[in-house]
Formats: C-alpha cells, structure tokens, sequence
C-alpha cells in the first residue's frame, strides 16, 4: 500500500514540485494517526481537499479508537477488529496512504510550510502541509520499583494488550490515580473478578475534571459498588515478588503494603511537543495554536489532545486557552483546521462533550463548568439519576450528568443554542429540564 | 452477507455488506457512510448515530432499552416512531435492513 517511499528521492526545493518519475511530496502529512488524525483526513475529504494525503503514525496497529481499551475490550467484550476506525478500502479510495510503525523525529521545514520529516527507521516524508496530530503519553510515577514487570500505564492498545496478558493470573490489583483512565480500568477489573484497590493522592477523585459533588458521588457509588477507594494516600515504592523482577505489592508512605500482581498507573498525560520544540513552535501545556488551530508559525495545525487552544466555548473569557483531553475535542478539533487547510475561517464553537462508563454508572460532561459560582443538584436516588448543572452569573455553563441522559441532552443542546435552564425550577429533580429550557 | 441499505436525507441509497455481529453504525462508519458520526464509537453516549428504519425491518430488530430511548430525545434531527440508535442494532445472517439517515446528527 505504500506509495511514499520516498526515502531516495532527493528533496525538492521548497515550493517545487517533484520532478516527474520521482515521488511527489504528499499535499499533507498528518503525525499520528488516532482520533484527531483520522478525523481531519476525513473533513478534509469531505470539504473536496484533493491533495494526497499521508496519515502516518508509530503504532503497529490501524488507526483505532482509544475509550474502549480501559472499558468494553479490557472486559473483553468488543473485539479489536471493531474498534477500527475506517476499512483500508475507504483509505484507498479516498487517495489517503496509511503509513504505520513509523516515529519521526525530526522535521525540517521551510518558511512556506513544506519540509520533510524524518523518521527514527530513516526513511523521509517530504510534505507540502504538515498537521502534528500527536497526542499526549502517560505521565510517568518516577517511584523505586517503577520499572518492575507489571507495573503498567494505559494509553493504547499495545499496553492494554499487555494488561489483558497479565490480567488472567493476577489476583490482586492496585491501580494508582483515581482519574477518569483509573476509575474505568478499576471498574473494569473489578468486575473482572479482580480485588481492586484505587489510590487517590488527591481529596477527592477525579481532580478538577468535575465539581466536588459529582466526585463525591462517584467516591459514595463505588465505595458502595465494592470499590476499596483510598485517598490521600500516596504510593511509596513497589516491592518486587522472589524472582525480583516482578511487582508484588504496593508500599505506601505508613509502610502499609498491599498485594498487587498488577500495578496500572493512570495520573494523567503529558502532550507531546517534542517535534514543536524541534521546530521551535510556542509551546505552553500543548502546542500554542489559535483559533484556526494554526501553531504560532501560521503553517502547520496542531489539534486534539497535543494542542493548546482558545478556550472555544461561546461567551468564554478573552484570551482564556485550554487543553482538552476528549474524543469530542479531538474530533471537532479537526473540523477548525481541515476548514483552515482549505482557506475557509471558521471558528471553532462547537460545545465540549465528554463521557465516562464506569460499572453501571454512565457520565456524561456537557459544557465546561470552569469558573462556575452556582450549582444545582438533580438527584433521584430511587433511579439512581444524578446531575449538577454549574451556573456563571445566572447562566447555565455545563452539567455533570450520570446516568441521566435527558438531563445531558437537554444541557448540551441548551448550550449550543445559547438558551439557558433557569436555576430555580431546574432544582427539581421530576421536571424535565428540556420544559424549562428558555431563549436567555 | 447481510446488507444494509442507507439512504441519505436526499434520497441517495448506498448498499453497504456488512459482518453478522457487527452494528449498524460500525457497517456505516468503517466505510465511510456520511450522516453517521458516531462520537462515542458504540457505546450509548452520544446519540450521533442516529437512523430511521423502514417500517417493515423495525419487528425484526431487538426492542430498545431505557437508556437508548431516553438517549433518542437528544437527537440532532427530532426523534420519529421509527427511530434508533445504529450503534445498537447488530447485524445477523438473516437480516437485510433499510434505514434512512437524518438531515444532520448535530
Ligand atoms: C484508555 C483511554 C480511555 C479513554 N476514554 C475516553 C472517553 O471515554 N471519552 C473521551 O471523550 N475520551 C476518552 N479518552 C481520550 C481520547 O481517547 C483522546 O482524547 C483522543 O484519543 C485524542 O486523540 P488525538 O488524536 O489527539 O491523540 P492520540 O489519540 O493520543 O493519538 C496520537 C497518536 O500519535 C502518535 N504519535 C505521537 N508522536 C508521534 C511521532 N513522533 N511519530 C509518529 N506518531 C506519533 C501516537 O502514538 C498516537 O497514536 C480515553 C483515552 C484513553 C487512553
Ligand atoms: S455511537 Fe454514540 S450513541 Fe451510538
């Protein structure tokens, strides 16, 4: 399938065509190829972008969706081939070469926005249009023991392969950040019959990804659901079993020990800038983009989970910027810049989504509740429905919703109309907020 | 191979043959059907896979379950009797479905 090799052409000067009989750099290369990436191969095609495309990244796997490894295919129930995003026959037809098992490492590039990048294997990428579409790695917890075998993280499906290996002979699991990635993966095992033990160096879970309510919730939900939740509690090191090459226990700072066969470390990401560096790209928590998610050379996009980007919400404060973690961001990330790789400006309004499916307990995040002075609480214990609504001076601004799906609807396309939920009768929890929905 | 017939807002029909076990949306999305957007990849969140399905398919499919239908209220294109969500209908042997794609899914 690879029509790029490209590794012996010599490269044209900038703005230059290939000759012909040599290969032609590619219209755009896009570095990684996941959720963002595939996303904006695939706008693009819709907008009619008729350049060639090369969508390349390091994994050895198609392109595939990355939410259902600490859920549905750790418990086993999806299979990896369904968690592919697109069949090689939509890449072939839709003239995208999908280049995989290759990291680059290197890029050089011209004022004009062409360059080639190299990668670690040797081979070269010339391009005309570069998009860094790399996303973020697990954050490392720098502890003695750390490199023992079974100590684990959970960023893609290599290493939720290795989980799943280790998973059948392991008793014993203490899973270290209780983050969204460690709650779904702790729920996850639990269910898969493992003792499960979450420790949560914060006082409360899930940091500042949702309001003290719903952390609550979720510490009352899983305590109750059989979940041993510690928090502020801090891992000290791993003890190794007799071999001394395989974790055996967790010891914490009181000198407590407990038993673990397998240790998943989920205590969030570190974007990669490594390449914007190299390029000398304005790097602050992600890659500095505006709002056409142009990086600050006016060339090259940068979107999904590597990019820091204008806080896109509709009314957010001014030159408020922000770095979101989600498939919703990712995808609506790369709406912004196939519309900016086409010449078209459009702004990126769209409304942040988000969800997390823990045991039975279904979140789901409209909006971006930063800066909230109000909430409201709809709690039906009977049904066991819960949401917060967070209000700024009287207007709604997002919703924490679990297992409330009318309640997330109902927010999400409030905010994308720029209607409001009035606080007072939303506080009761039997009216449908879709009622009392009002213009502003 | 069972086949499922998508036609779009405008009447565009595209036959797309899919795997017994497979959904609907993951027969749309992996070849690139347009109208199923599908955010949540499957799993109840997201209401983007919305479809309509042709009147005489609807008995043969799988009754739907609370929170497919409460999550059928916050479809971009207003929910009609023959609504579901793609995401949850899968595929068998026996079964050639028609279904009809909404304007828009957000
Ligand atoms: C276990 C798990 C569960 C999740 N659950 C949810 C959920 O329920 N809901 C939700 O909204 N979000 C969830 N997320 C987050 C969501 O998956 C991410 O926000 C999304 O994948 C971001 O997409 P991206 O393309 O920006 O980055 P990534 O998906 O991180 O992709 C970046 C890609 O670039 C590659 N790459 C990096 N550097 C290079 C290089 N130099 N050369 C070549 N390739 C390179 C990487 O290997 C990777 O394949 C979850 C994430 C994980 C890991
Ligand atoms: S794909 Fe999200 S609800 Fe069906």
């Amino acid at each position: 399938m690879s029509t790029h090799v490209a590794a012996a052409a010599p490269a044209a000067a900038p703005g230059l065509e290939s000759q012909p009989g040599t290969p032609t750099r590619t219209g755009l290369l896009i570095i990684g190829a996941s959720q963002s990436g595939v996303q904006l191969a695939v706008s693009l095609r819709a907008l009619g972008f008729d350049e060639h495309i090369t969508l390349l990244g390091d994994e050895d796997h198609r392109p595939y969706q990355r939410p259902a490894l600490s859920k549905e295919f750790l418990q086993g129930t999806v299979e990896s081939e369904s968690l592919i995003f697109r069949s090689n026959t939509y890449w072939a037809e839709h003239n995208v070469d999908l280049v995989k098992g290759e990291f680059i490492v290197r890029i050089d590039k011209e004022p004009d926005g062409s360059g080639v990048a190299h990668s670690a294997s040797g081979k070269q990428f010339p391009f005309k249009r570069l998009a860094l579409t790399v996303g973020a790695r697990a954050r490392k917890l720098e502890i003695e023991g750390g490199d023992l075998d079974g100590v684990l993280y959970l960023r893609n499906a290599d290493d939720a392969l290795a989980l799943k290996a280790r998973v059948g002979d392991a008793r014993d699991v203490v899973v270290i950040g209780g983050g969204f990635i460690g709650l779904e993966a702790a729920s996850s095992l639990q269910k898969m019959g493992k003792n499960v033990t979450v420790l949560e160096f914060g006082p409360r879970l899930v940091g500042r990804a949702v309001g003290e309510e719903t952390a609550d919730y979720f510490l009352q939900a899983h305590r109750a659901r059989g979940l041993d939740i510690r928090l502020n509690t801090a891992a000290a090191r791993f003890t190794a079993d007799a071999s001394g090459a395989s974790v055996a226990g967790v010891e914490l700072q009181d000198g407590t020990v407990l038993p673990a066969q397998i240790v998943l470390i989920g205590i969030g990401v570190i974007p990669n800038t490594q390449l914007a560096e190299q390029l000398s790209l304005a790097v602050d928590n992600g890659i500095v983009v505006d709002r056409y998610a142009l990086a600050s050379d006016g060339t090259t996009v940068a979107i999904g989970d590597c990019a820091n980007m204008p806080n896109p919400v509709p009314g957010s404060a001014p030159g408020e910027r922000i770095r979101l973690e989600s498939v919703n961001n990712a995808i609506e990330h790369a709406k912004v810049a196939a519309y900016s790789l086409t010449g078209r400006r459009e702004e990126y309004a769209g409304i942040p989504w988000f969800w997390s499916n823990q045991a039975d307990l279904k979140l789901q995040i409209a909006g971006l509740c930063n800066g909230y002075d109000q909430t409201v609480i709809r709690r039906d214990q009977e049904r066991g429905k819960f949401s917060v609504l967070y209000y700024r001076q009287g207007q709604v601004i997002a919703a924490d919703c679990v297992n409330a799906p009318l309640d997330f609807m109902a927010v999400k396309n409030a905010l994308a109309k720029g209607q409001n939920i009035p606080a007072g009768p939303a506080a009761d929890p039997a009216t449908p907020l879709k009622t009392i929905t009002t213009d502003s | 191979m069972p086949t499922v017939h998508f036609t779009d807002a405008e009447g565009a029909v595209r036959d797309v043959q899919g795997n017994p076990g497979d959904s609907v949306m993951e027969t749309a999305v992996r070849n690139g059907v347009p109208g199923i957007i599908a955010e949540c990849g499957g799993s109840l969140s997201c209401a983007t896979c919305h479809v309509f399905v042709r009147e005489d398919c609807l008995s043969q499919l799988p009754p739907m379950e609370d929170m497919e239908d409460e999550m059928l209220y916050g479809t971009a294109v207003d929910r009609e009797e023959n609504s579901r969500l793609s995401c949850q209908l899968r595929l068998t042997d026996e079964l050639d479905l028609f279904v009809t794609t909404p304007e828009t899914q957000v």
